[in-house]
């Protein structure tokens, strides 16, 4: 794989980069304006519904990103969140829901079960919702943290800011493996 | 704890009581299929039973045996404080003939228990006012929980999506544009 | 149309009306569970409903039976999410009544004090759910604040702070922290006090005592017939609560009350609900200063319990012991044992069918909520649309649980 290549910014809105298409100040305007004011559709099913209630809490205030309006209505909502397992059963609902909402609009799959059908690999889970309809953001986690979950919302901005369709997945910020280096050195220096 | 119970039972209905067990400090009856209805409707009103709540009702599918399903039921009373565990069994091999009279003229809380019994295991109950699926969607064929259902066959109401873009694989430095770790992982100096 | 001069007779004006059906469907904005009821509607008025559930259906009796008793944990934590301690201490309690065992007492202490962590958690998110639907968005605000804290502590001990997989067949993952006493009695009062706050808002208001209380009544009998249990069948005035019936762990130690309701509508199960609040802070407060703070977690059972990984590393027992509880299982004894506990919402019952492998049989999760929920229908009928909304919250239908 070999070298590890410089990240590209996300302020260069303006200037074309590779991955956006965000060329034009009218176009820039428009991703600032989106991004901040997502009014959610929460598919609320299962246990990652109770880190969306913590999400929406005072403590992770998901407000201060602009995405707490929650609308109930799909032709009323750009950003479809689907929270926690979808069953077989619940799929067509699903797809009607998707399908009823308006363009531009936007899929993020909250937890693993929605991102991939999780540990249920049975008879009755959906192995993820992309099988039924595009999504734009994977939030894994069982359920995620919510800060996990802003990151995947700042994500989802940071894509609409720059026009940029392509999927995204949140990875985790802090390395899992720094924690075990810390205690092995520690048990060095007791042995 | 509830040895009282199982002797009364035993005792009024002696010729269709097929065995009786007490382990694990929970008494359990077995009677016959045919006698089902008659020995819970006893438990209900008998003031020494006293059975007011049907706690749970379900089936255990037991592949290799003749008759092949156990419909169980736990009954409780709350005025008394004894439990039992009444058990029937039914069903052929291949898991057709399943037949049992339902409960639900006695407690109507085993309406949806024979419904999700029904649904998942097979288990007909005659006399029930609704049957039909609960956990799964009508479309669906087959029960579940048998043992010969494989657990991953899905039978999917919406067809798939064809020819997307599966999501590539990320790099380190691919991704999340902020707030970035390049992972070192398994090395420890 | 008819000329203006006619003169029409008054029942020739009858506007054709038959009853509309309305679907309350799967995604719906009440907070609790993932239900679709089909309702037959009269004006406002609902004369008949069919309640479907199973959209939440995880196939977790299914999946019991593909692993060991272990792997059961974190398949029964999504089971009751709001409250998952309860449903691992319930499942890791059925499987030892097979087994026969007891866990040491400090374990059960802290099984108790967790638990009643998590039911606090539920009733929180219950009652505040509740109010939120009605248009007070206030309380359950302050009643998200009171469950971040008991998710604090939660993920201090457990690792996670809401789906644990914290119970292990014979004891704990892991004994508490140092400072797990200190936690618990720093939160309990600020509990408290939220819950006053809350009360203080909520209890006078006309408006919240109008739209709860005489609606979605049930009788005593109804609701022991449906298989009623836990708060809802309290609030009709049974007073059976399986701590006090059947009392497991050490709850016989705790001198605590059954809050117990007399209408059996909606104001009353709220109000159980707020009066269990109180009631587990009372036992956790007891359970903190009684718990033993030296002692083993794990009963002393090579068969079931995993061993220290200082010992799977240099001695051979330790491997071999390792190595046959992970890869084959703990071999429960060929048999079945019905284990129940009080979960958030009742008599949460696991019905587990061994046949002496390390697999289990059957698992049968006995839902509490799965009951209640089927008394909706009678409940919903002859009330209005908007009456829908707190009864169908007063109950408390948690998706996984019921769909299982």
């Amino acid at each position: 794989m070999g070298e590890i290549t410089k990240p590209p910014t996300t302020t260069a809105v303006l200037s074309g980069s590779e991955q956006g298409f965000a060329t034009t100040r009218l176009d820039a305007l428009l991703g600032w304006a989106r991004k901040y004011s997502l009014f959610m559709y929460p598919f609320v099913t299962a246990c990652c519904g109770m880190e969306f209630f913590s999400m929406t809490s005072p403590r992770y205030d998901v407000s201060r990103f602009g995405a707490e309006a929650p609308r109930f209505s799909p032709r009323q909502a750009d950003l479809l969140w689907v929270v926690g397992t979808i069953s077989q059963r619940q799929a067509p609902v699903l797809k009607r829901i998707y399908e009823q909402m308006l363009d531009p609009k936007w899929v993020l799959a909250f937890g693993t079960c929605a991102s991939c059908g999780g540990f249920y690999d049975n008879y009755t889970t959906l192995a993820g919702i992309d099988k039924i309809i595009p999504c734009d953001i994977y939030i894994p986690g069982c359920p995620p943290r919510p800060e996990a979950v802003f990151d995947g919302l700042m994500l989802l901005q940071d894509k609409i800011a720059r026009g940029d369709r392509t999927p995204g997945i949140v990875k985790p910020r802090q390395d899992p493996a720094a924690g075990l280096v810390e205690l092995r050195t520690k048990a060095k220096v007791l042995a | 704890m509830s040895q009282k119970v199982v002797d009364i039972v035993k005792e009024k209905f002696g010729s269709v009581v097929l065995e009786t067990k007490s382990e694990h400090k929970d008494e359990t009856v077995v009677v016959e299929a045919s006698a089902w209805f008659d020995v819970a409707q006893f438990l209900r009103d008998d003031a020494r039973c006293d059975m007011q709540m049907m706690v749970d009702l379900c089936g255990v599918d037991f592949l290799d045996r003749e008759p092949r399903f156990e419909v169980v039921m736990h009954l409780h009373s709350i005025r008394l404080k004894h439990r039992l565990r009444l058990k029937a069994r039914v069903g052929d091999r291949d898991g057709d003939e399943a037949r049992i009279k339902s409960v639900v003229p006695l407690w109507s809380g085993a309406n949806w228990f024979e419904r999700e019994t029904y649904d998942l295991m097979g288990i007909d109950f005659e006399g029930h006012p609704d049957l039909r699926r609960i956990l799964l969607y009508p479309e669906f064929e087959g029960h579940p929980l048998r043992k010969d259902y494989p657990a991953d066959k899905t039978q999917p109401l919406v067809p798939f999506r064809e020819g997307y873009e599966k999501l590539p694989p990320f790099d380190d430095f691919e991704g999340m544009s902020f707030g970035r770790q390049v992972f070192r992982s398994g090395k420890v100096d | 149309m008819e000329p203006i001069d006619q003169e029409l007779e008054e029942g020739e004006l009858e506007l054709p009306s038959q009853p509309m059906t309305l679907n309350m469907g799967p995604s719906h904005p009440a907070m609790h569970g993932t239900i679709r009821i089909v309702m037959e509607l009269s004006g406002e008025t609902i004369i008949k409903t069919d309640v479907q559930i199973g959209y939440l259906h995880r196939g977790f009796e299914k999946m019991c039976e593909r692993g060991s008793y272990s792997q059961v944990f974190p398949y029964v934590d999504r089971c009751n999410y709001a409250s998952p301690m309860l449903n691992n201490v319930g499942y890791a309690l059925a499987v030892e009544k097979l087994l026969d065992v007891t866990v040491p007492e400090r374990c059960q202490y802290y099984r108790v004090i967790l638990g009643e962590l998590s039911r606090i958690a539920d009733h929180l998110t219950c009652t505040g759910a509740m109010a939120m639907e009605l248009g007070a968005f206030t309380p359950l605000l302050w009643f998200m604040k009171g469950r971040e804290m008991i998710y604090d502590i939660m993920e201090e001990e457990t690792g996670a702070r809401l789906t644990h997989s914290f119970g292990r067949v014979g004891g704990m993952a892991q004994p508490p922290t140092d400072n797990f006493k200190a936690m618990v009695s720093a939160v309990i009062p600020r509990i408290r006090s939220i819950i006053g706050e809350a009360e203080a808002l909520l209890l006078q208001n006309r408006i919240f005592m109008d739209r709860l209380q005489g609606v979605g009544k049930i009788s005593q009998a109804d609701a022991i017939a449906l298989g009623w249990t836990g708060p809802c069948l309290r609030s009709t005035g049974v007073a059976y609560d399986v701590r006090k019936a059947h009392p497991y762990l050490v709850y016989d130690r705790f001198d605590f009350d059954v809050p117990v309701g007399q209408e059996g509508d909606n104001w009353d199960r709220f109000m159980v609900r707020l009066e269990e609040l109180r009631q587990s802070a009372r036992i956790i407060e007891q359970a903190v200063e009684q718990m033993p703070d030296k002692g083993a977690i794990n009963i002393d059972d090579p068969r079931i319990v995993l061993p220290p990984k200082n010992d799977v590393y240099t001695t051979i027992e330790g491997t071999i012991q390792h190595f046959k509880i992970v890869m084959e299982g703990i071999k429960v004894p060929a048999g079945e044992a019905y284990g129940y506990t009080e979960g958030g919402n009742g008599e949460l019952g696991f019905y587990i069918v061994s046949d002496g492998s390390g697999t289990p049989y059957r698992v049968r999760i006995r839902p509490p909520c799965f009951a209640i929920t089927q008394g909706l229908g009678g409940l919903i009928t002859n009330l209005m649309i908007p009456d829908v909304v707190p009864t169908f919250g007063s109950l408390n239908m948690i998706g996984g649980e019921c769909d299982h």
